[in-house]
């Protein structure tokens, strides 16, 4: 006798009828939580990029409330450096579901003074003071984030209803616990609450979903001839924003994009996947996080993303 | 109870990888592009005492079945090496907060996701040290396996006996027992099943109903992926062998149906003027169109006229049967008054309606619960206001000895309480049905959880059946 393998009823498998998917699973849970919002809060708001997070959030909104239409507002913090392109996809996508859109500009911070251009010449920090101004603005109480939990350390502690201060500020010694799926939104005035209903999905579990689902994304996901140059072992794509500096040589290479954000420290990676399939292989072959292949911002060190987080970031 | 050699081991299959490895992408596609019909889920939370390496074993379980990339690897060997250390130190993969790096310890629930080709894993990282109850009762919450890690040198301590006590207490129905550093105790095989003889003792007296013990050095990968050669007499699976295995789920069919209204959905559309169905995620059993249901606590019975979801595009299908945990519109025949807060359960096998709660909550603020405290309780998707009625007495979980508790429950501290409502409210067992058994108790003036609640059977409860 050498291990213990106590047995029990317990160990049966489950009936095939009543098994579901992974994807099934998670989907549940997010339309779950979208629910819960809908029935708990004034004034929801879905942060909307037009990036694929973001892209999964209102798809699987519109099937929590389907047949009824989708009851939040949507809410873009617009860096003034962002891809045409997916902004030309996030238009389309208000008007075919015929919601309403908030816009924050960056740039009208720049403009009048309120904040100034980094000497790197990112704006992906720059975004929190809008975002902020914008909820306070919209009177919003609960505020959906694409975030997810695999995509870095700090975000790993982050709860499905995670609390902020009326300075949007996160204290991860100050979060509630989360038990079961009881979800406590309660808050006080001038606070608000960010919701991360794709908490447990992974970066292949969204792609699995899209493909799916079926949903379209912008252009860019897919590999695709553009312009580029390199810097810190990243292709980026010149533009307004300031690229190339002098030295940088561009090239046209055949690329696709895993994250899409401000355009002065989103990445694109060589690739020849055109189709969600071949993204799907590549990602299985991939051997770096997206993040840390495509986000500069989050190489600056290694508590970058927490010390974001703490001042009121996504 | 005796333990057995083996005889029952589910059967063990080698667990294919999905792996990140560029040297193999090929195979990797292949698997991808042809997944098993149907992909699994398991949610496990891991407990451990201070030092039992329980985040170099997690860092090993997410090494070894190449969920870290390169990145992550080459900032963990810098610090490694920055700190003196001969090997990457896996622990630092999982630590995630500037105070946790720079103090060495972990402060807070961490959720970390790793899969193979059969199964995806959301495992609940939960700190043994600080605050050990309040976070493992969270963990757990969730988990249907907890995976406990014991030191072979120190063998089963308090902490070990804490532990076996909240996973029974939270429900979880299987047990992974990880008795790590078997490298310096030379892989004794006689100290391993001491330990796993006291460790069954103690889990038959909480109640778990599933327990697999496993030798491993997560230092050196030994038996948490990969197979060792260390250890011949041990014939049992892998730990991830193991987790491969364990059955998930419960079967809904074997369950009362119980759905929580979260929302109403009222389109109001010129498309469905008159559409009025009721979103919720099941919690427990199956559904079909006809089935006989109560609106609880409010006691109207009706029928399920029809079960909605919606499609990809959009549009709206019926379904003939949903089961938990789909989320899921239900219309129902009369026109009751039904809105979020209610319950749709079994009219055959209702929950218990009731205004006198009793059960065993685990205290989770910094603020003690104490008799006449006024607190909200949330169960389902209801919420009411509350009085804490009687604190009958505390549990010492090491012990399972009862005490009296003068002075309220304290931050970590479990304990049996009666509380009194405003408002009728349906909940079941917690040990019968997790999901509408479970409350929470809220501080009505600053919206924080004091306390998390199992509520006891309806033969313990005061209330009336209806």
């Amino acid at each position: 006798m050498r291990v213990a393998h106590m047995t029990t009823t317990a160990a049966r498998a489950l009936p095939d009828e009543y098994t579901l998917d992974h994807l099934d699973h998670l989907e549940s849970e997010a339309i779950h939580i979208f629910r819960e919002v809908a029935g708990e809060f004034e004034r929801p708001v879905i942060l909307f990029s037009g990036g694929k997070d973001s892209v999964v959030m209102v798809h699987l909104a519109l099937k929590a409330f389907a047949p009824a239409a989708l009851p939040f507002t949507l809410l873009h913090v617009d860096t003034g450096h962002n891809f045409p392109e997916v902004l030309d996809y996030r238009d389309a996508t208000v008007d075919r579901l015929g919601v309403r859109l908030v816009v924050a500009h960056v740039q009208d911070y720049i403009d009048d003074g309120r904040l100034r251009e980094r000497p790197d010449g990112t704006r992906n920090p720059l975004q929190t003071v809008p975002l902020l101004d914008a909820i306070e603005a919209g009177k919003f109480d609960a505020v959906f984030g694409g975030g997810r939990r695999d995509e870095e350390k700090a975000r790993a502690k982050e709860r499905v209803f995670s609390l902020r201060d009326s300075f949007g500020a996160w204290d991860p010694r100050r979060q509630r616990p989360e038990l079961w799926d009881l979800y406590n939104g309660k808050h006080a005035p001038g606070e608000h609450v960010r919701v991360f209903p794709l908490s447990n999905w992974t970066e292949l579990d969204v792609w699995r979903y899209i493909e799916r689902e079926e949903i379209a994304l912008p252009d860019l996901y897919y590999a695709h001839e553009r312009e580029v140059f390199g810097r810190d072992g990243m292709w980026l794509a010149p533009g307004e924003w300031g690229g190339p500096k002098t030295g940088e040589e561009v090239q046209t290479r055949t690329v696709r994009y895993r994250t899409v954000g401000d355009m002065s420290c989103t990445g694109a990676v060589d690739s020849d996947a055109t189709d969600v399939a071949g993204v799907i292989i590549e990602l299985a072959a991939s051997r770096l996080t997206e993040r840390g292949a495509t986000r500069a911002d989050d190489r600056m060190s290694e508590a970058a993303m927490e010390d974001r987080k703490k001042q009121g970031y996504f | 109870m005796t333990t057995t050699h083996a005889i029952t081991t589910p059967a063990i299959t080698t667990p294919a990888i999905t792996t990140h490895d560029s040297e193999a992408p090929v195979t990797v596609a292949d698997e991808l592009l042809a997944p098993p019909r149907r992909h699994e889920l398991l949610r496990l939370a891991t407990a451990g005492s201070v030092d039992d390496g329980k985040s170099t074993l997690v860092g090993r379980l997410l090494y070894d079945t190449k969920s870290v990339l390169a990145d992550q690897l080459d900032a963990v060997e810098r610090v490694s090496r920055e700190r003196g250390l001969d090997a990457a130190d896996l622990a630092l993969l999982t630590d995630g907060l500037r105070a946790e790096r720079e103090q060495g310890i972990t402060i807070d629930v961490a959720y970390r996701y790793f899969s193979t080709a059969t199964r995806s894993y959301v495992l609940a990282d939960t700190p043994g040290h600080v605050q050990y109850t309040r976070n493992m009762v969270t963990g757990a919450s969730t988990a249907e396996l907890a995976l406990i890690l014991i030191d072979a040198r120190h063998g089963v301590v308090e902490q070990t006996r804490r532990h076996l006590a909240v996973t029974g207490l939270l429900g979880v129905r299987h047990v992974a027992v990880a008795v790590n550093k078997m490298d310096l105790v030379d892989w004794s095989q006689q100290r391993f099943d001491d330990i796993v003889a006291e460790f069954a003792r103690h889990a038959t007296r909480f109640g778990i109903e599933d327990v697999v013990a496993v030798p491993v050095s997560a230092l050196f990968g030994d038996n948490v992926v990969d197979r060792s050669d260390r250890a011949a007499w041990y014939t049992g699976p892998t730990l991830l062998e193991h987790l491969e295995a364990v059955p998930v789920g419960t079967d809904p069919s074997a369950q009362p149906l119980r759905m929580p209204v979260q929302f109403v959905i009222r389109p109001q559309s010129a498309q469905h003027p008159d559409y009025r169905g009721y979103a919720g995620r099941l919690a427990s059993g199956v559904v079909r169109p006809g089935d006989e249901v109560v609106v609880l606590p409010g006691g109207g019975r009706t029928t399920i006229a029809g079960i909605d979801r919606a499609r990809a595009d959009g549009s709206v299908e019926s379904l003939d049967v949903a089961f938990a945990p789909q989320s899921v519109v239900l219309r129902l025949t009369d026109d009751i008054d039904v809105s979020r807060g209610d319950l749709i359960a079994a009219a055959d096998e209702p929950s218990l309606t009731t205004r006198d709660l009793s059960g065993t909550v685990a205290v989770l603020s910094e603020r003690p619960l104490r008799q006449r405290d006024r607190v909200l309780l949330r169960v389902g998707t209801r919420t009411v206001r509350a009085l804490v009625d009687d604190i009958v007495d505390q549990l010492d979980i090491a012990t399972m000895e009862q005490r009296t508790a003068p002075d309220g429950l304290a931050l970590n501290a479990i304990g049996r309480v009666r509380i009194r409502l405003a408002d009728d409210i349906a909940v079941d067992d917690y040990r019968a049905l997790r999901r509408t058994g479970a409350f929470l108790l809220i501080d009505e003036a600053d919206g924080s959880t004091l306390a998390a609640g199992m509520a006891d059977a309806p033969d313990r409860n005061a209330g009336e059946g209806i």
